[in-house]
């Protein structure tokens, strides 16, 4: 899972769940996959992601090299910056670990990369 | 409208050319359509993205016989031909033939008439390597079983510009994909599904629906980053039953992603998630897709399933540490529609593109089963017969105004005007045609009254 994914995630899913963003990455392996530098598409995900979450989740992983706590309005030209944010959305990913809601604590595991959202019966809305 | 023209049109509004397709081509079997483009290069981009058609050319002449084309070629204007037929460049002639085989002296005939002393070509012939390649394209009319007509009802003679992007289907091929599912779609259709859906450059694309993800790696080629989810845990993780005939397991490499990587698309691959599609609320609001590109589950092939809530005392298993299933249940087709819709209003951007397939059983079809949003437009819709009674239907839909939600004024939501599974399952209606027409072979036996259940 790439952190672009989990800035797309929330745990509302969950019966009475309101508020399950940003879900909390508990990781037992990352991996840092190359991917190729296209700042035309970081610079338009930027105005679709929530940067407090991704920023926090990079550093929560251990790959925050780069980033700054707030992003200003000079992003868009700088290189150095914008590699940093490709980095942190697209190529750092959890292969293995949980994914888990800041609201109930349920957990949501991530095998071979791959996250599972799915619920038990008892957990969903009807 | 038949699909080769909605792909052209649709590829030619994502490209921003004015055209005017004419309207009454590609009748009769014909399998020519006049187009009008703005420029050889509008020409040439339409022809990088269209799998359906083969090829294109500058109409110098059309007629019902060769001497109303040569006459037209005559009175071209000379600085419009010119530059293709001067004694500096190289050309040939082929002359191709639909629904009538000609001797090859028959051909040689007809472009020594065309070239003969006094006409317009003044280059030398180069067959294999001409600087331009001009083709004479005779269409003759065929009437039932009948032996086609002897004089062509239309010729054509055209320089040859592009060729569109059939070899794709090829290089794209299920046969040669590292990882299929049971309902893996095609590489043609799922090319011509990215170029409804106008999937470009940086898009980001999604299939809630993935399977094997062959959508996604037609939506890559196009350009767009790719995501998708699915609800089988098993598939997404190469354990499902192999789809291929003799393959005994799957490999552990099989996935989405192997998939994009072996055509190259690896960067353009985000992720794919085990999740219930019916579940909107797994994504954050005000996260959008350029385009969402699906073949949602008929039930046929693959089951239609979403996880529903029952009380507690009724889950199998609470052992937190074993891998769990839950309960899928039974996902009848019009709440599977009316909830992509609803998840597409929501979470595409406006302008953005719904493409996805509606299984009909046809002698119920009505134009009023295809489900409507206040906030989606259709497109278009456009038929593929799979037997006498069952079909499918590709459907486009834009979102044409924003999903607002200001918790007054209730959700806009989808509905579906007459729903066509109401009564019977579509499951139902395809065994039901299957067993009818079954018996309608054996001779028009006894009826069965029993439908087979899901």
């Amino acid at each position: 899972m790439k952190l672009i994914t989990h800035n797309m995630l929330t745990s509302n899913i969950i019966k009475g769940v309101t508020k399950g963003f940003p879900l909390i990455i508990a990781p037992t392996k990352v991996e840092v996959k190359e991917v190729d530098f296209n700042p035309d598409f970081v610079n338009k995900m930027l105005t679709k992601i929530d940067y407090p979450a991704l920023y926090q989740a990079a550093n929560s992983v251990g790959h925050g090299e780069g980033l700054p706590e707030q992003l200003g309005d000079d992003v868009k030209d700088n290189t150095d910056l914008l590699k940093a944010l490709h980095n942190a959305m697209l190529q750092v990913e959890v292969i293995e670990g949980d994914l888990v809601c800041p609201e109930s604590g349920r957990k949501f595991p991530i095998a071979n990369g791959i996250p599972n959202m799915l619920l038990l019966e008892n957990e969903v809305e009807t | 409208m038949g699909y080769d023209r909605l792909e052209i049109k649709s590829i030619l509004s994502l490209l921003g050319c004015p055209a005017v397709l004419k309207e009454n081509d590609l009748k009769d079997g014909s399998p020519f359509m006049e187009v009008q483009l703005s420029s050889e290069t509008a020409a040439k981009a339409l022809m990088q993205r269209t799998v359906l058609s083969k090829r294109l050319y500058e109409l110098w002449g059309e007629g019902s016989n060769l001497l109303e084309v040569k006459e037209q070629i005559k009175q071209l204007p000379k600085d419009s031909v010119e530059p293709y037929t001067n004694e500096c460049s190289s050309f040939r002639i082929v002359v191709e033939t639909f629904n009538k085989k000609l001797s090859t002296s028959d051909k040689i005939k007809r472009i020594e008439q065309l070239t003969e002393p006094g006409s317009v070509f003044c280059g030398q012939i180069n067959l294999s390597q001409p600087d331009n390649s001009f083709h004479l394209l005779e269409f003759y009319h065929f009437e039932g079983t009948s032996q086609p007509a002897n004089k062509p009802s239309k010729v054509y003679f055209g320089r040859w510009v592009s060729d569109g992007q059939r070899d794709r289907i090829r290089q794209y091929h299920l046969q040669n994909r590292h990882f299929i599912a049971n309902t893996s779609m095609d590489a043609c259709l799922s090319m011509v599904m990215a170029n409804l859906a106008q999937v470009k450059d940086n898009d980001f694309v999604l299939d809630p629906f993935v399977g094997s993800g062959s959508l996604l790696v037609a939506s890559a080629h196009y350009g767009a980053y790719v995501a998708g989810t699915d609800i089988d845990y098993l598939l997404l993780h190469a354990r499902a039953k192999p789809s291929r005939a003799k393959q005994k397991a799957r490999s552990r490499d099989e996935s989405v992603r192997s998939n994009l990587k072996q055509y190259g698309f690896e960067s353009k691959y985000i992720d794919v998630l085990v999740a219930d599609a019916s579940r909107h609320k797994m994504w954050r609001e005000g996260c959008h897709f350029d385009a969402i590109v699906t073949d949602p589950p008929y039930g046929i092939r693959e089951s239609a399933a979403k996880i529903v809530n029952v009380k507690d005392s009724e889950v199998k298993s609470t052992d937190e540490c074993a891998q769990r299933y839950p309960q899928k249940a039974q996902y009848q087709l019009g709440d599977i529609f009316k909830d992509l819709l609803n998840f597409a209003a929501k979470f595409l951007r406006r302008g953005g593109r719904l493409v996805y397939w509606l299984p009909i059983y046809k002698p119920d079809y009505h134009e009023s089963n295809i489900p409507q949003h206040p906030c989606l437009e259709v497109e278009s819709n456009c038929e593929q017969p799979l037997s006498t009674t069952i079909s499918r239907r590709l459907i486009t839909m834009v979102k044409t105004e924003d999903y607002t939600n200001n918790g007054e004024q209730e959700e806009p939501q989808a509905s579906i005007p007459v729903d066509h599974y109401e009564c019977e399952t579509f499951r139902q209606k395809y065994f039901r045609a299957v067993e009818s027409e079954a018996s309608a072979t054996k001779g028009g036996g006894s009826t069965r009254e029993e439908s087979v259940d899901s």
